[in-house]
């Protein structure tokens, strides 16, 4: 396990530099620089800004010295955001995101898994068919049009919720954004774990445990529910991508200050060190997610065993 | 089970960890007031974008200043003179001027403000703001040292400033943030990083409170301000929200007291829900289209140029395209601007018969007809309305006089980039907008050489009476001799000036004190709330 682990991890590093020499390679390549504007400098002033940042010297120079910076942690100087640091942006952008992805996907797995078990339960009803229906237009619905509809429904006309973000505390300002990103997920999730519930639930390990006198709840709980987590649990690898770039627009449309909202600002901006470093940054995490969804699954599946 | 469970935990602990440090709403009373970006500093040298200025105006405060109807007033200063030949001001600081943090703000703080932002090392973007102070060109460029900057502090209340040439909109530069002094100790302590929450020590109406990078800058008053006895409003929240219609949301919910613009899609709407609220005011901005004059087909050819503008119907574009209240252009610097006329376009006078009239003969003049159509492009970067305004010049070109017209559209940067190396542009879309009240903020512009001239323009005749507007110390006689340089660059046709550009905000009946002005500058401390009823 830890051999594998390790081994991994080890994988990990050319795709990792892979990833960045074409990210780097990229926004290098991407017409227009930092500092242009209609307002274009003159040359002289031009000249002291290129060479403050070392813009002025050959790209595999600046390649080396962006390589020689990541090794010893350094993201680099922002372009934009005069005085700041790559790495303390991102390290203040990121609770944000963290905080916003974490509760969508916390709540997309409550729902999700409960409004499928059910409707798994009650195939058929009413029940079944309105779980299913919402799960259908959950995942057809865009984000970007869900979420100016709730705003204009919750916020504007009834006033329950904020419109937006900055100035408002509490955990008010949290229901609108999160419910947002959540409910594609809510969607999907309840849609595997109805299928897989069914399927499960017709095997013969199920019919034995109902045979010896257990009760539907007893069933489920202790015999269904595992084996029926697997596809889920599967799926969280794509699901954490999709909230991941699901946040990047509900960021945008409620002005939340996380990575997202970072990176499309970076990326219009023509701030090459803070775009490769967001790059950099969500490249090993999800690396790393990739690895804990793996062993995961080797815990919770006996048939799986690596080496 | 076991493992979901711990799965379960572990999210819960991330929200929990992920739940700390929350932004204040700030106490009751404050101004909450929409920005249209993040700024990328509030370092007032560093800035760029207006935005950072607007922030940077609560903040920090210069020599001179503005009412909220755009007169220029005394600020830091108290008053000041000119000499005779206009070379040398002299301002006289107010007694007691205090920096934020209760220090003694002296002429010095100005004097060091004024080196750092023209020092090559600082690699400010508008260290040409103070190009016209002695040895400020040799500075920038390295030659000279800063310490050779044609401003001193003969005491600690005086600030002199020498000039190389007549400059009658010095005043008004000594307005713009990157003219305001620096607390030399906080930069030294700080380096290039003091403009933050904590570390700026500001010598205006506000301090810096909190700021969340695109999120919210939170400002609190300044108790050491000379003028803070006047100053209405404890604290305001900028609230940084890129898109219009989610600046709309936040201010129909009452979240916002002033929003930065407002959508261009929903302005009748508004204007029906709204009425009073909504403030629509000219604003020193032009849009225009130039031509590259680099290439064929427009090198060289004053005739084809004529024929494009000619059939431009500009009141159409700004009533019917843009419909914000925004004034046609048949010059290039707009009205409003201090002591200045603008010239208007020979044809303005004609009816629309007669200018496509002449169009058309201008056109065949130049060699095209329906045998021969001219084939352009035209380049606009991505936007809605810049589309719509493209999409109707292409549809005029057309019936007018049978030009096929190719739009293109790119991302700002990439049109910007294309644009500088005039190299494939053959029509583009831009603007310019003015940094002081002057009409050399625009003229400026298309002279030869001018780092923003787009269109390459060059003109002897244009150069040479800039030249002279620029050495004369007579206003009126200056004031002739600008005119005189717009006329002959117009006739040249180097642009097409499209309309000129509003300012609009929402603004609630809650607020007072708020004025219109063609700098849209709306200074916190000029703003108070009504008394309740």
């Amino acid at each position: 396990m830890l051999r594998y682990t390790l081994l991994r991890i080890l994988g990990a590093i050319p795709t990792l530099l892979l990833v960045i020499a074409l990210a780097f390679l990229m926004v290098h390549a991407a017409p227009g620089g930092p500092f242009d504007d209609e307002r274009v400098l003159p040359a002289d002033i031009e000249a002291n800004i290129q060479a403050h940042y070392h813009l002025d010297e050959p790209l595999p120079q600046q390649f080396l010295r962006y390589l020689s910076g990541l090794l010893r942690g350094d993201l680099g100087p922002s372009y934009r955001y005069h005085g700041r640091s790559v790495g303390s942006l991102i390290g203040e952008a990121f609770p944000y995101s963290l905080q916003l992805g974490a509760m969508a996907m916390a709540l997309a797995l409550v729902i999700g898994i409960g409004a499928g078990t059910a409707a798994a339960l009650r195939q058929g009803t009413v029940f079944d068919k309105v779980v299913m229906g919402f799960a259908m237009t959950g995942i057809s619905i865009p984000v970007f049009v869900i979420a100016p509809a709730l705003v204009l429904l919750l916020a504007v006309k009834l006033q329950w919720l904020p419109a937006g973000w900055s100035g408002v505390t509490g955990m008010s300002r949290y229901v609108l954004p999160v419910t947002t990103l959540a409910l594609p997920q809510i969607a999907y999730i309840a849609r595997l774990t109805r299928a897989s519930m069914m399927d499960v639930l017709s095997r013969d390990f199920i019919r034995t445990a109902y045979a010896q006198g257990l009760g539907t709840a007893t069933v489920v709980r202790v015999h269904a529910m595992k084996p029926a987590m697997l596809p889920v649990l599967s799926y969280m690898g794509p699901a954490i991508a999709a909230i991941l770039t699901g946040s990047v627009v509900v960021e945008q449309i409620f002005a939340i200050p996380g990575l997202g909202e970072s990176f499309v600002r970076g990326a219009l901006n023509r701030d090459y060190t803070l775009v490769l470093g967001i790059v950099v940054f969500y490249a090993s995490l999800i690396v790393f997610l990739n690895l804990l969804v793996d062993i995961l699954y080797g815990a919770i599946d006996p048939r799986v065993r690596y080496r | 089970m076991k493992t979901l469970r711990a799965l379960g935990l572990l999210i819960a602990l991330a929200v929990g960890a992920a739940c700390g440090g929350e932004d204040p709403a700030g106490p009751p009373g404050t101004l909450q007031r929409g920005l249209s970006s993040d700024p990328e500093t509030l370092d007032q040298h560093k800035a760029r974008s207006i935005q950072a200025a607007d922030v940077i105006r609560d903040l920090g405060e210069g020599l001179v200043g503005y009412s909220a109807t755009g007169e220029l007033i005394p600020a830091a200063a108290e008053r000041w003179e000119v000499s005779k030949e206009g070379l040398k001001y002299t301002f006289y600081l107010r007694e007691g001027l205090r920096w934020s943090n209760g220090e003694a703000l002296t002429a010095d703080h100005f004097v060091a403000g004024m080196r750092r932002l023209v020092d090559p090392s600082t690699a400010a973007f508008y260290a040409a703001m103070l190009a016209d102070l002695e040895n400020a060109a040799g500075i920038t460029s390295g030659d000279i040292p800063v310490s050779m900057l044609g401003v001193e502090a003969p005491d600690d209340r005086t600030v002199v400033l020498r000039l190389v040439q007549q400059t009658p909109y010095l005043v008004s530069l000594l307005t713009h943030p990157s003219t305001f002094p620096i607390h030399p100790e906080t930069l030294a302590e700080h380096g290039d990083g003091f403009a933050r929450p904590g570390k700026l020590v500001s010598n205006g109406a506000y301090t810096l409170d909190a700021w969340v990078p695109g999120s919210a800058i939170s400002l609190k008053r300044n108790e050491h301000y000379w003028n803070n006895a006047a100053t209405a409003i404890d604290a305001v929240n900028y609230h940084v929200m890129v898109q219009d219609n989610s600046e709309l949301n936040r201010y129909r919910a009452g979240e916002l007291h002033v929003t930065s613009t407002v959508p261009p899609d929903s302005f009748a709407q508004i204007r029906k829900d709204y009425g009073e609220q909504l403030r629509v005011a000219p604003y020193l901005g032009v849009v225009y289209f130039g031509y590259n004059l680099t290439k064929p087909p427009f090198k060289d050819n004053a005739a084809l140029r004529q024929a494009l503008s000619m059939a431009v119907d500009r009141e159409q574009i700004a009533l019917r395209v843009t419909g914000r209240g925004e004034a046609p252009a048949y010059s290039w610097v707009p009205q409003g601007v201090n002591n200045y006329e603008p010239p208007l376009s020979g044809f303005a006078a004609l009816g629309k018969e007669e200018r496509e009239q002449v169009a058309r003969r201008l056109y065949k003049e130049a060699g095209y007809g329906p045998d021969k159509p001219l084939r352009i492009e035209l380049r606009y970067n991505t936007n809605d309305t810049n589309r719509k305004i493209a999409v109707a010049v292409q549809s005029m070109w057309r019936e007018i006089l049978g030009v096929e017209a190719t739009l293109v559209n790119e991302e700002f940067q990439v049109l910007l980039a294309n644009m500088k190396d005039a190299e494939i542009t053959q029509v583009f879309r831009s603007s310019w907008t003015g940094d002081y009240n002057d009409a050399h903020t625009f003229l400026s512009v298309l002279q030869s050489g001018s780092a923003a001239n787009m269109p390459r323009y060059t003109s002897e005749e244009f150069d040479s009476l800039m030249a002279l507007a620029a050495r004369q110390v007579d206003l009126e006689q200056r004031k002739l001799y600008l005119e005189e340089a717009e006329r002959v660059m117009l006739a040249d046709y180097p642009v097409i000036p499209l309309y000129f550009f509003v300012s609009k905000h929402l603004v609630s009946p809650q607020i007072e004190g708020w004025g219109d002005n063609v700098l849209d500058y709306h200074y916190s401390q000029q703003l108070s709330f009504k008394a309740a009823q």
